[in-house]
């Protein structure tokens, strides 16, 4: 299997309660479970990314429940407020129990 | 036998309705039952009104299997969207907090074909909007 690399786009400053769009993206194939094997005509098994959170220093930020209909290597934007210095922490779950994650810090200055 | 126009006619347009109904009853795509219970399940039986929901799609994709779309309700606590047109109409559910910039994301979403887009919020007082919007797919997405 193709290695998951998780990517994210987190900006390093900013100032106070300032508003920052965050992008992230991770490499996965997200498969549907609708599509079928070309040679033995068998159903592929279903294997996606099932949810992904972002958090900032402990606190819930942004949470997403994902479905088959979202596009292999799923990409997520979202607005987050930024209160403080500190780190926001990703986490991407796969249907078999593995979890990716990362870490950004932003400095608020 | 002699076909005389009027039965050819009337042949054509029979051929045409089997042709219809069979597309409709295909299985393997979603119903609009299966649509309604999805969002009623998600805003524990509220029938969703009217409100400042957007969606933004591009009118036409040509490439169903990555379609981006941008969902945004202020105000709101979770948003919810649905491909009406998909073998499972599920696409995805944000949840907002109280760091959450805005009450808006974006993301890339697989369309089986042209289809509308629905999409729920609950809203932090307990009531539902819902807004839903077309796209015209060339190449669906979803690959058999």
């Amino acid at each position: 299997m193709a290695k998951v690399k998780p990517r994210v786009k987190v900006p390093k400053k900013a100032s106070p309660n300032e508003v920052v769009t965050i992008k992230t993206l991770i490499s996965h194939p997200m498969e549907s479970g609708q599509r079928k094997d070309k040679k033995t005509g068998e159903i592929i098994p279903r294997k996606i990314i099932n949810k992904f959170s972002a958090s900032f220093n402990g606190e819930p930020v942004f949470m997403a429940d994902i479905e088959p209909s979202v596009s292999a290597n799923p990409y997520i934007e979202f607005q987050m407020r930024v209160p403080e210095s500190g780190a926001v922490r990703f986490e991407w779950t796969d249907d078999d129990g593995s979890v990716y994650d990362l870490e950004k810090k932003i400095k608020v200055a | 036998m002699t076909v005389t126009r009027r039965e050819a006619l009337g042949l054509a347009v029979g051929g045409v309705a089997a042709l219809t109904t069979l597309r409709f009853s295909a299985p393997a795509l979603a119903t609009g039952n299966a649509v309604e219970e999805a969002i009623m399940k998600f805003t524990g039986g509220v029938k969703p009104g009217e409100g400042d929901i957007t969606i933004g799609a591009p009118e036409i994709a040509e490439n169903g299997n990555t379609v981006p779309i941008d969902v945004s309700a202020p105000g709101a606590a979770s948003i919810m969207l649905l491909a009406a047109g998909n073998p499972s109409p599920g696409v995805a559910t944000f949840h907002f907090s109280a760091l959450s910039g805005a009450q808006e994301a974006k993301t890339r979403i697989r369309l089986a074909k042209t289809q509308d887009i629905i999409a729920v919020a609950k809203m932090q007082d307990g009531s539902a909007i819902t807004t839903k919007r077309s796209v015209k797919v060339t190449i669906g997405g979803c690959g058999g």
